[in-house]
């Protein structure tokens, strides 16, 4: 019959409070997001007076956690790139070159001389000139390879070498591919990451997705050109020897050099060897500055190890220029003039200031490993945004008013009960989305709106029942009691399918289209817990001080 | 004074006419499928790749002038449109422009969209661009194959959940009346041309669960009194489970449409055309209940001896208790 016991009365009214209490903040959102960004000043950089004001803006024992706002909302760029993971292949064959060279020269009695013939990114053909000892090349050339470092790949080596008539070709394997890509992967991000932290921006989002891309969303920028100049270079640095200048792009040279043009000579091409001597990898700083002259130069500092075989290479090659090369052009080709022992240097060029300091900028953040490709690039104004969340509010508030209305008119004192616990319906969806972190989108709004309307399906479905019950002549208390009980098995079901559609909306779906998924299912479950306990309850509470009876539902 | 959207007792027969239903409901979704063939779908750069630029100005808005400006760069395909709203301010006018993809798989580089821009400012010197969007023809191409698979899903989902909660025959009831929603609904969006984007396919999908949600509650009150009038004919018992549930089905569709028009009168232009499809699903949902997934239930026949064989079905949930 029409009793609940008090440990579940105390239950449901406890996760109503709470809900409410999470949900809270966001009724006070720039406050609060004063609040915590003070909180976080303060953890970091220690307590100024100002901050302690900000902060003192919330009360620190209430809920501080936020509705995320998508960039939809917020304004921002969202960008999806995807890394060309075969542009390491090749450096990866291009530096083994040397090792397998020395290699083979020390076994020149069995092979005879060797030459590198065109080779395709990820894979180095060697012409041997004693063909009858290719067994000993292929030796030779496995000895060379290494176990492949990952988990799933255990047991497998990186090379796979074979032989093709005179022809040594050494390739990549496929697991130490996918160990590569996946290392690209991580390596990209991170580089990304500390590009988008060197410039400083709120909360940027920075994701893995799938096997060679990543997600790229930061709030609060107006151009994705601007972004895009920042992440989308390169900066890969090398210090290669020089064989030659000239004035043709299309000179032929012989494999392990390569033709490339000058940054800013117009029409003057550099042949350089492929193998580095180092590379930005062992960069440890760079710092904007200024050349003697007082043009603007970017100084940088090897590790030990760059510094060793920099100091080596200057060492033995004092006389000869080598050639300073960003991104595939040559930014300077200075002569050696002496033994650089201690590991620093000066890049000297055309630069501007902002030019300076932004190579700067991503020498210290480190070279991406590959290119960027952008597959989709999306940018929202806040004024945009902003609109958004007005109509959207303003659609909330009287989609609403107008429920509440129709509720009231439909069911008078049970479409009130109904009532209450729509507005609490919605207080514990602000609450969950908060609590979990959740991102607010457009789509999102509208999924409220939707829940809204739909929340109220539930306790329909139980007050039609209580209406026929009543026809039936039993008394209130039974007609209340049966009314829950047979409109359950229709409200589990009902809601159980749409469920579905809203997870399978969120696995499939991506960004705004997510965060319709997220609002729709919370809402569901929000709005079965009211509908079947908080009305419930409220109508037994009504029921055991009026004792009324008949009821008019 | 109660408001009563029903009578308190209804007794239609909603299937003395189910062959005339049925064949309005076939010939809405002939035609559907052949404005779907003839005019094809007004697809988004989600789904096409390209880019949008959405622009305000304080000036009026001038298509042409936009349109001489950008033939100048030899970007292909261009759309412009302005945009109305009740909500702009008189200072508001926005436009959005459509350029067709530049390339095999990127979105457009960041040159392009900055000389688009420029050659437009120099038109109207006060543009703004309050949002720029690009989409490349690689991830468009992934992005329509993983909405299909979505819907396709979600469908098959509910089949077998409502397999193993009623009896095929419902299951096949409830999706027939689902593929109909969503044939319908697309025929709206390409005879309307309305665009079809990533957007629409949430529409879409929660048409799927709105339509359901509605065609459950008949089925589920069809499950009782196939138990409750074992001797009743079948088509008897559907007419006297859609009589019950009517007040309920209307009200559930009145509230949830008096918070879409909310939305679609003062939500914005941006999702307009998510909610005309969701306020369009609800109408389509609402009738297909009634009028397909319980006629093709009635056409079907049920398996009558529910006590036999699985006393319990259906009663499983029913001793969750407050």
């Amino acid at each position: 019959m029409l009793q609940i016991d008090l440990w579940k009365r105390v239950l449901i009214w406890a996760v109503c409070i709470a809900g409410l209490a999470f949900a809270l903040p966001n009724a006070f959102y720039t406050r609060v997001e004063t609040h915590n960004d003070a909180v976080a000043a303060i953890e970091v950089a220690g307590e100024t007076p100002e901050l302690a004001a900000q902060s003192a803006g919330w009360p620190s024992f209430l809920p501080s956690s936020l509705v995320n706002l998508g960039l939809d909302l917020r304004g921002g760029v969202h960008l999806l790139a995807e890394v060309q993971v075969e542009d390491v292949y090749k450096a990866r064959m291009d530096s083994m070159w040397p090792e397998l060279r020395n290699a083979l020269r020390a076994a020149r009695s069995d092979v005879g001389t060797i030459r590198l013939q065109p080779s395709g990114d990820d894979e180095l053909r060697v012409k041997i000139s004693q063909p009858e000892g290719m067994a000993r090349a292929i030796e030779v050339a496995r000895a060379l390879s290494q176990p492949v470092t990952s988990i799933t790949a255990a047991g497998t080596r990186d090379l796979d070498v074979a032989g093709e008539g005179d022809v040594l070709v050494v390739t990549l394997s496929e697991a130490e591919r996918t160990a590569m890509d996946d290392r690209t992967l991580q390596q990209a991000l991170e580089i990304i990451r500390r590009r988008i932290d060197e410039v400083g921006t709120r909360e940027p989002t920075i994701q893995r997705q799938g096997a060679d891309r990543i997600l790229i969303q930061v709030p609060g920028i107006g151009s994705a050109e601007e972004l895009i100049a920042i992440i989308g270079t390169t900066a890969q640095l090398t210090f290669q020897p020089v064989i030659g200048r000239g004035s043709s792009a299309d000179a032929t040279v012989p494999a392990g050099q390569e033709v490339l043009p000058s940054l800013d000579e117009e029409g003057v091409f550099y042949t350089l060897e492929t193998a580095p001597v180092v590379t930005g990898e062992e960069l440890t700083d760079a710092q904007p500055a200024f050349d003697q002259n007082g043009r603007p130069a970017v100084n940088f500092r090897f590790n030990p190890t760059g510094a060793r075989k920099f100091g080596d290479y200057t060492a033995q090659n004092i006389g000869s220029p080598f050639a300073i090369v960003l991104d595939s052009e040559v930014i300077s080709a200075p002569v050696i003039q002496s033994h650089i022992p201690g590991g620093s240097g000066i890049i000297t060029g055309n630069f501007t200031v902002e030019e300076s300091t932004k190579l700067a900028v991503l020498l210290r953040a480190g070279a991406l490993p590959a290119g960027l490709n952008f597959l989709e690039q999306r940018t929202i104004g806040p004024e945009l945004g902003q609109d958004s969340i007005d109509a959207g509010k303003i659609a909330c508030i009287v989609a609403f008013i107008a429920v509440l209305v129709f509720m009231f008119l439909s069911y008078g004192l049970f479409g009130f009960f109904a009532n209450i616990a729509l507005l609490i319906n919605v207080g514990l969806l602000f609450g969950l989305l908060s609590l979990i972190g959740a991102t607010l989108t457009l789509p999102g709004i509208a999924g409220i709106v939707l829940t809204i309307g739909m929340a109220v399906d539930a306790n329909v479905l139980i007050f039609e029942r209580i209406r026929e019950e009543l026809k039936s002549a039993r008394g209130p208390a039974r007609a209340i009691d049966l009314g829950y009980e047979k409109a359950l098995s229709a409200i589990v079901d009902a809601n159980i399918t749409t469920f579905i559609t809203a997870v399978i909306l969120f696995a499939m779906g991506s960004g705004p289209v997510r965060g319709f998924a997220i609002t729709l299912g919370i809402g569901i479950l929000t709005s079965v817990f009211t509908a079947i306990f908080v009305t419930r309850l409220l109508v037994v509470m009504w029921f055991e001080r009026t004792r009324p009876k008949t009821i008019e539902v | 004074m109660r408001l009563r959207l029903v009578p308190e007792t209804t007794n239609w027969d909603f299937f003395s006419r189910s062959k005339l239903w049925l064949g309005i409901s076939a010939f809405m979704i002939v035609l559907a499928l052949i404005s779907f063939g003839a005019r094809g779908l007004n697809y988004g750069i989600d789904f096409r790749g390209g880019t949008t630029i959405r622009t305000q100005s304080e000036q009026a808005v001038d298509v042409g002038a936009y349109r001489d400006a950008l033939a100048a760069l030899e970007l292909g395909d261009i759309t412009i449109s302005e945009v109305f709203d009740p909500n702009f301010g008189p200072e508001q006018n926005v436009a959005m422009i459509r350029i067709q993809a530049q390339d095999e798989t990127d979105s457009v580089s960041a040159e392009t969209i900055i000389a688009a821009e420029n050659a437009l400012s120099e038109v109207t010197p006060d543009i703004r661009f309050v949002s720029v969007e690009s989409v490349g023809p690689k991830v468009s191409g992934e992005l329509i194959q993983t909405a299909v698979i979505a819907v396709v899903l979600a469908i098959f989902a509910v089949l077998v959940y409502i397999w193993l909660r009623f009896e095929w025959q419902f299951a096949l009831g409830a999706v027939v009346a689902l593929v109909h929603d969503v044939v319908l609904t697309i025929g709206v969006f390409s005879e309307v041309g309305i665009k079809f984007d990533l957007a629409i396919i949430a529409a879409l999908l929660t048409i799927v669960g709105y339509s359901l949600n509605d065609t459950v509650v008949v089925f589920d009150r069809v499950r009782e009194n196939l138990r409750k009038f074992k001797k009743m004919e079948l088509k008897e018992v559907l007419n006297v489970s859609i009589n019950e549930t009517l007040s309920r089905t209307f009200m559930t569709s009145i509230t949830t449409l008096i918070a879409l028009i909310a939305l679609f009168v003062l939500g914005g232009d941006v999702i307009r055309g998510f909610v005309f499809a969701m306020i369009w699903g609800v109408v389509v949902g609402t009738y297909s209940s009634i009028f397909v997934a319980s006629t093709s239930l009635l056409w079907l026949g049920v398996k009558r001896d529910w006590t036999k064989t699985d006393g319990k079905a259906g009663t499983q949930f029913a001793d969750i208790d407050a």
